[in-house]
């Protein structure tokens, strides 16, 4: 398996191919060294990111190791000392024909109307390498023609070569073995248990490495001829990971989204949310032309009536305005705001965060670590808070394989199990409110009692891996909603302080949060982690005073003192945890300046939406969360009269009458490298370039202390006798704007359950579906009970949004954990 | 005294002249109880292992030159000192028999379980591991059976498990079963059946099982016959075992010779002392060819193996001498086939089980197989063409290339190439359907073209009726 | 059908039991839904799922590769008639024929009345007694075609009361007592036993 471990200048293996003397790298497989040495050995099952199983058999070569010549497959073949290889003799090439001619004799002929032709590794073979007219005069084997395995991928069985590919990541990939071979010899067959669809996280994966048209993903099904396709190499800014991916279009219109390799990011892999992300980008229900609600109504109206009337709206001192969002756009977008925002107008009511992240100063103290570094072999992963495979879907592969391939251990302290939990060697569940003191007690290593619930076994367990002289990286994010984001500063505290050598990866999840809090939307810093105080060439003013982060602007709203909000692509009424708050911010304010590609709740709301075009329509870069920038480009045009986001600042900008000092991308690229220090080294060319992108430098942050704010996070006594502590958390599918407005995605979320833990559950008395009712105010909903590995007793887990009941509804930003009453129904 | 006749209760063997080493008890229809093999002795030989130093046991039977009898005849001493120094490490016991013409595994799991099981701990005990499974064909129900009582009454006198015999030694044997599938019986298939999956085999190298076996841990597999051996083995030592048999192959093996002789059957036989000719038409066997017919050929080895013919008949019994003449000595079992077989219809029927058991793995033969199948079936149906014979030579070139293996015809003056052939598969089960197609193309191609020309005849006729 | 019941389910257990790993317990397990069913249902496949702790398609995937398995109910008597070389050789193929003719069904086929179903099956390791059948797994060897309107009149009748109905193997079970068992240790941490480390030979002195 390849190893992403850095490979030294290891002495390399001598061996001889097609007679010239070469050398492979220690341990490469045959194929992967001819590869590298200009020579294209056909293969069908060969995976580079998969374990070879050397079924296909099309990459048989006439290997010699000193026992005479034999036919080897070469993706199964590790190069040894002076290995004679020849790729070219005749019985190779008999082999080769042999095998393909097998390959073909049951394939139909129907590549005019495949997906796959013209992309078709067996079309191409066969071209290269076939015995041209076919001498199977017998019947075809038969099947019924595409069958749906999923709700996004079909199959076609008799188009299969049974190559392993899908199969092998669903099994060894995804963890997902719902797809399998069934039945027998010539009567093979992929399928699925009958009534349990392949409904995987990463199941387009499978569309992406079938190597003929067997698997087709219903998004792309007949929507282009891959010879009409323009492709960009871009980045998915659809959550933190930034996986890289190649964009492909076909008459100005996104059709398709394949994973590229990256070696320090993705692997090749995406979720299926990246994968079919472009669906939202063609929605019907883009917004096309600027809007304003003149007469009670938003209406269409031209760009400069919008912009004057944002201007207008963001006249006012900059203590009265409020602006909450900017993690969906670039770098540069974000910078061009930051620039507008704090440097022109010397406003610091800027989140980025809605609520639902951690206090940025504490994220960007952190000492860092890659993926890779995270993913490292024999390294130990402590997973604080989230669950990245409903979180981080594809560092979530990244991870499993670091687990289940390179011997890396893992600690979770997460509020219930996660993806992860059936490899993890400790297993710490916290119930919300104590978090902090769990970790306070593995950071001190006092862990011969049990602490909130969690056992001394499972803390010995955590604290002798923590202890091992392993390289020891935590991965940090968000777990429960309902809980305050101190619980995880101070747990952060506690583990920065025991374990000093330890680095950390922010999993804060929204797209380019990461770039967003680098380019200081977010209150109390400037771009690169500075303090408000720096000096910034060209910037007229700086804020000067910290501003307030979401929740504050909420609240000052709601007491009147801030009537402006301007929301850079955020919708706050559905996506702030806090539901009342919301709500009541937003009948206080006059005026709300929306940001936005769609009419979301929030913009709906606005007095003015201006409308954006987004990734894949735009160019810029992308800051995921190791901080590694890569570009973002644009490979159709925006619907009607959309606009980036930066020129969107930059007008407003003139329109008030200022200047933001920059026309093009590379233009503010260049400001960026100019004035912000973590910048400063950066080589724009390598971002742009096909590589793994570089890492910014670290932040003057970095390595400093921790603010907790005092505030208390001992565990808070529970309210009530009957109340259930919240745990509210995401899940992949949800109603988000951008899975909602994507056709194929809307459907795959599932209703909002009750999640007890089962101690919960039986002295409720309740089972597997059974309601519940669930009670929060004068809110009340009912609910199906859901047995929640892993959840502490005393908790109930309900998803953010998910149809059926919002747990919005049930949290108070100002509690430091919220509850809500879980009793049987009354039938 | 030996009958020379059948046993009626372990039918098909017949208890004729010759050493005993494995079928001493199936002269007793109580053969199966534990009374039975306490009174034969069948747990002396482990008992006096268990007195030995485990690395003595293993000498011992690498000494003895053990020969596997599951088909490939590799020592079993050798193959036990492949394992690496590593722990877990388990045995697991072959009694898959499935091989076209084979009959004698099931022969002793039914009539003599102790004598296996002794095996099992003997081998266990030798190799320094406590976890021995016991694979038995899904099939074979009595089998299953008889092992599980003689489990049973071996547990429970506490000849294996905790403490066996009262020693410090402890190893458990777990009866296992499949479910019906040749290929499970090649060693890698197997291990990954009894890891609950679909048995297809792992390709070798990298997984040896002997270093990457059952859950990737060293893990031997040997044959039932191979471990019933022991037993005896272990009582009576290395150089009486070798006064059987010929140097190369010393010992008995267990031969179930079917089709056309008159008295088909299981016999045990020594090795490399008997010729073909003696076997079929010797009295003390096979009591020659039925109804005075002629031979028209033989499989010496079961279905896998190239066929022979009359001009083999003097080969002695020994792998060595059958493997050069072009074929194998393979799982014991010999099928005869008399002057009146359809050479087409006998090809077709043993291409068609390989076409049906191929796991389908492999492409060339998962679809070379299937393929191979649908033209014979063509030309006895009467469809055949006059290319189809050599694109029927091309696709076994397609799973098995260069020269196949195949016995000498002395009468064209054609040399015989040895066994094995090489392959395109990942194991050998697919180049085994090219082995009759390759040995009855080559010496009764009359038959093939005389079906196809009258098919062909049949076609042209029916074009002139129009 | 149905899932395990709970005696099976007992019995399930301790199959599962002497396996370092549940899934090798998986065809066994299988049998044991066969048997209970006659066939193995798709609900049978999902709770031996839970049982191993697999996905149904892996179960389904095991199940499928083997052809003792079958998924959709079958004649109480299941006939496999080898017509393998051996078998065919001496009339194997004829005695399969004189089935189809006597029952009415091709191989593969069930009889109206659900009693007997019919396979054309490969070798059975009875080659030297050909031609010969299994019934439920049942050897019948050397059979002329009234040995088979015997057995069949026997089956029909109840006289041959020896073959119970399908999906039935074995009629005894393993079974190890508690304090009988050495140990089944987890593939990962078992280590070399104490008796045979006590066991090792000396090691041979250095330089001697
Ligand atoms: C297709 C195929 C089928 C086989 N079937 C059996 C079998 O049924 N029984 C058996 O003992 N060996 C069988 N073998 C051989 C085994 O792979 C293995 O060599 C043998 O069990 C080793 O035991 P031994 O060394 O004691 O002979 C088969 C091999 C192949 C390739
Ligand atoms: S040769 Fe045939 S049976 Fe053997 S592994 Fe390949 S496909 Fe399976
Ligand atoms: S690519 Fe090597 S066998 Fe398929």
């Amino acid at each position: 398996m390849t190893d992403t471990a850095p490979t030294e200048a290891t002495t390399g293996v001598p061996f001889t191919l097609n007679g010239k003397d070469l050398e492979a790298k220690d341990g490469e497989l045959l194929i992967e060294a001819a590869e590298r040495n200009g020579v294209h050995i056909p293969r069908f099952c060969y995976h580079p990111r998969m374990e070879s199983v050397g079924m296909c058999r099309m990459c048989l070569v006439e290997v010699d190791t000193g026992r005479g010549p034999g036919l080897q497959p070469s993706c199964m073949l590790t190069v040894t000392p002076n290995m004679l290889v020849n790729t070219e003799s005749e019985s190779t090439k008999a082999a080769q024909d042999g095998v393909l001619e097998l390959t073909l004799i049951n394939h139909p002929l129907d590549c005019p109307v495949c997906d796959k032709g013209g992309e078709c590794p067996l079309q191409d073979n066969a071209f290269a390498f076939g015995p041209g007219e076919s001498r199977f005069v017998e019947e075809k084997r038969h099947y019924e023609k595409p069958i749906p395995i999923s709700d996004l991928v079909f199959l076609d069985r008799e188009r299969c070569i049974l190559c392993d590919r899908c199969t092998r990541f669903a099994d060894d990939v995804a963890g997902d073995p719902l797809i399998h071979f069934i039945d027998r010899g010539n009567q093979t067959q992929v399928n699925t248990f009958p009534g349990l669809p392949f409904s995987s996280y990463f199941s387009g994966n499978t569309v992406q490495i079938c190597p003929v048209g067997a698997l087709t993903s219903k998004p792309y099904r007949f929507t282009a001829r891959p010879w009409d396709l323009a492709e960009n190499e871009s980045t998915s800014t659809v959550d933190s990971t930034g996986a890289r991916i190649v964009l492909q279009s076909s008459q100005d219109k996104l059709v398709r989204i394949l994973g590229v390799d990256s070696d320090a990011v993705n692997w090749s892999w995406l979720s299926d949310k990246e994968r079919f992300a472009y669906e939202a980008t063609n929605a019907e229900s883009r917004l096309h032309d600027p809007m304003m609600d003149t007469s009670g109504a938003l209406e269409s109206v031209r760009w400069n009536a919008a912009l004057g009337a944002a201007v207008n709206a963001l006249a006012l001192a900059p203590s009265k305005i409020g602006v909450i969002g900017g993690a969906r756009m670039s770098v540069e977008s974000q910078y061009a705001w930051a620039k507008m925002l704090k440097g022109l107008a010397g406003i610091d009511n800027i989140d980025a965060q809605l609520g639902d992240g951690i206090d940025a100063e504490a994220i960007m103290s952190l000492p860092r670590a890659t993926i890779d570094e995270a993913a490292q072999p024999g390294g130990v992963i402590v997973l604080v808070g989230i669950d990245p495979k409903e979180d981080l879907p594809t560092l979530y592969l990244r991870l499993r394989h670091a687990v289940v391939k390179d011997g890396a251990s893992l600690i979770e302290m997460t509020p219930r199990a996660t993806g992860l939990s059936e490899f993890a060697s400790a297993r710490i569940h916290t119930q919300p409110g104590s978090l902090g003191v769990i970790a306070q007690s593995l950071g001190t290593g006092m862990v011969g009692t049990s602490v909130a619930g969690v056992s001394a076994r499972q803390l010995t367990d955590a604290s002798k891996l923590l202890k091992s002289k392993r390289p020891v990286t935590v991965i940090v994010g968000r777990g429960n909603l309902a809980e305050r984001d101190g619980y995880t500063v101070a747990a952060l505290k506690s583990l920065r302080s025991g374990f000093p050598e330890a680095k950390f990866l922010s999993a804060l999840r929204r797209g380019n949060i990461h770039g967003a809090l680098e380019m200081g939307l977010t209150p109390g810093l400037l771009p690169g982690g500075q303090p408000l105080d720096t000096e910034i060439d060209g910037w007229i003013t700086t804020p000067a005073e910290r501003g307030l982060d979401t929740e504050g602007i909420l609240r000052s709203a709601v007491k009147g003192e801030i009537s402006t909000l301007l929301l850079l692509g955020s919708d706050p009424l559905t996506d702030y945890p806090d539901r009342n708050l919301v709500r009541e911010a937003f009948d206080a304010v006059t005026n709300v300046v929306s940001v936005d590609a769609f009419l979301t709740e929030s913009s709906q709301r606005a007095n003015v939406v201006l409308p954006t075009t987004l990734a894949g329509e735009s160019a810029g870069t992308f800051l995921n969360l190791e901080n590694r920038l890569s570009p973002i480009r644009s490979k159709v045009t925006g619907p009607g009269q959309t606009r980036d986001d930066w020129m969107i600042a930059a007008d407003i900008a003139a329109v008030a009458g200022g200047d933001l000092g920059f026309s093009t991308v590379s233009e503010i690229r260049e400001e960026i490298s100019a004035l912000i220090p973590t910048f400063a080294d950066i080589d724009w060319s390598e971002v742009d370039a096909a590589g793994d992108g570089p890492l910014i430098a670290s932040s003057p942050l970095v390595g400093s202390d921790l603010r907790t704010s005092g505030a208390d996070y001992s565990v808070p006594v529970p309210s009530g006798d009957y109340g259930l502590r919240l745990v509210v958390d995401r899940k992949m599918w949800d109603l988000g704007t951008m899975v909602n407005e994507s056709a194929s995605q809307s459907q795959l979320h599932t209703e909002a359950y009750a999640g007890l833990a089962s101690a919960d559950a039986t002295r409720l008395g309740v089972f597997d579906g059974d309601k519940v009712a669930v009670t929060a105010g004068d809110h009340q909903a009912s609910l199906a009970v859901k047995v929640i590995a892993g959840l502490p007793a005393g908790s109930v887990h309900i998803p953010f949004r998910l149809p059926g009941f919002d747990p919005g509804e049930a949290i108070s930003a100002s509690f430091p954990v919220n509850e809500v009453a879980v009793e049987v129904e009354s039938s | 005294m030996p009958t020379n006749a059948y046993v009626p209760h372990a039918q098909g063997y017949v208890d004729n002249e010759g050493p005993k080493v494995v079928s001493s008890r199936f002269i007793h229809d109580d053969s199966h109880t534990l009374e039975r093999a306490l009174a034969t002795d069948a747990y002396e030989g482990m008992k006096i292992a268990l007195g030995m130093a485990p690395h003595e046991v293993a000498a011992l039977v690498k000494d003895a030159v053990l020969l596997g009898r599951g088909g490939a005849g590799f020592p079993a001493g050798i193959k036990w000192g492949f394992m690496p120094p590593v722990w877990p490490r388990y045995l697991v016991v072959n009694g898959d028999e499935s091989e076209p013409g084979t009959y004698k595994d099931r022969l002793l799991m039914e009539n003599d379980p102790h004598q296996l099981i002794a095996g099992c701990v003997i081998t266990c005990y030798a190799l320094g591991l406590n976890q021995c499974f016991l694979y038995v064909r899904g099939e074979m129900a009595l089998a299953q059976e008889r092992i599980a009582v003689a489990l049973n009454e071996a547990y429970e006198a506490g000849l294996v498990g905790k403490n066996i015999n009262g020693t410090d030694v402890s190893i458990d044997v777990v009866l296992h079963w499949g479910a019906g599938a040749y290929i499970v019986g090649e060693e890698t298939a197997l291990i990954e059946s009894l890891e609950g999956n679909r048995g297809m085999p792992r390709l070798k190298p990298p997984f040896f099982p002997a270093a990457k076996g059952l859950y990737m841990k060293p893990t031997i597999v040997n044959n039932v016959e191979t471990l019933a051996n022991l037993g005896w083995l272990l009582q009576n030592g290395p150089e009486s075992y070798k006064t059987y048999g010929s140097e190369t192959s010393p010992g008995t093996r267990m031969l179930a010779i079917s089709g056309h002789v008159n008295r088909p059957g299981v016999y045990e036989v020594e090795q490399g002392k008997v010729t073909f000719r003696d076997l079929f038409y010797g009295d003390n066997y096979c009591q020659g060819i039925r109804d005075g017919n002629e031979l028209k050929a033989f499989i010496p080895g079961g279905g896998s193996a190239p066929w022979f013919f009359p001009d083999q008949l003097d080969l002695p019994l020994e792998a060595r001498p059958v493997g050069a003449a072009g074929s194998m000595l393979g799982s014991g079992a010999i099928v005869v086939m008399d002057d009146t077989t359809d050479a087409v219809k006998a090809t077709l029927r043993l291409v068609r089980f390989y076409a049906r058991e191929s796991c389908g793995k492999c492409t060339p033969c998962r679809e070379g197989t299937a393929w191979e199948e649908k033209v014979l079936q063509r030309i006895l149906d009467g469809h055949g063409r006059p290319q189809d014979i050599d694109l029927l030579l091309e696709i076994g070139n397609n799973i098995s290339p260069g020269p196949y293996p195949v016995a000498s015809f002395d009468s064209q003056s054609l040399e015989a190439i040895p066994f094995p052939p090489k392959q395109t598969t990942i194991c050998p089960l697919g180049p085994s359907s090219v082995a009759p197609i390759t040995s009855a193309i080559r010496r009764f191609r009359h038959e093939f073209e005389e079906k196809i020309e009258a098919a062909v005849a049949a076609r042209n006729a029916g074009d002139q009726d129009d | 059908m149905s899932r395990l019941t709970a005696q099976n389910q007992e019995v399930a257990a301790e199959i599962i039991s002497r396996y370092p790993r549940a899934k090798s317990a998986l065809i066994p397990l299988l049998h044991l839904a066969q048997e209970q069913d006659g066939y193995v249902a798709d609900d049978a496949m999902e709770h031996l799922a839970e049982l191993v702790g697999v996905t149904p398609a892996e179960v389904l995937g095991t199940c499928s590769f083997y052809e003792m398995f079958v998924r959709h109910p079958v004649g109480k008597y299941k006939i496999d008639i080898c017509t393998n070389i051996s078998c065919q050789l001496v009339g194997g193929e004829e005695l399969l024929h004189h089935a189809e003719e006597t029952l009415g069904i091709r191989a593969g086929g069930t009889t109206d009345d659900g009693l007997f179903t019919i396979e054309d099956v490969e070798c059975i390791a009875a080659c030297t007694e050909g031609p010969c059948l299994q019934v439920n797994y049942r050897y019948e060897y050397r059979l002329s075609n009234s040995d088979f309107d015997n057995m069949i009149e026997g089956l029909r009748d109840g006289s041959r009361d020896d073959v119970p109905p399908h999906g039935t193997l074995g009629l005894t079970r393993q079974h190890i007592p508690q304090d009988h068992l050495a140990g089944i240790g987890s593939p990962e941490t078992t280590p070399m036993p104490a008796w045979f480390e006590s066991r090792q030979p000396e090691p041979e002195a250095e330089g001697a």
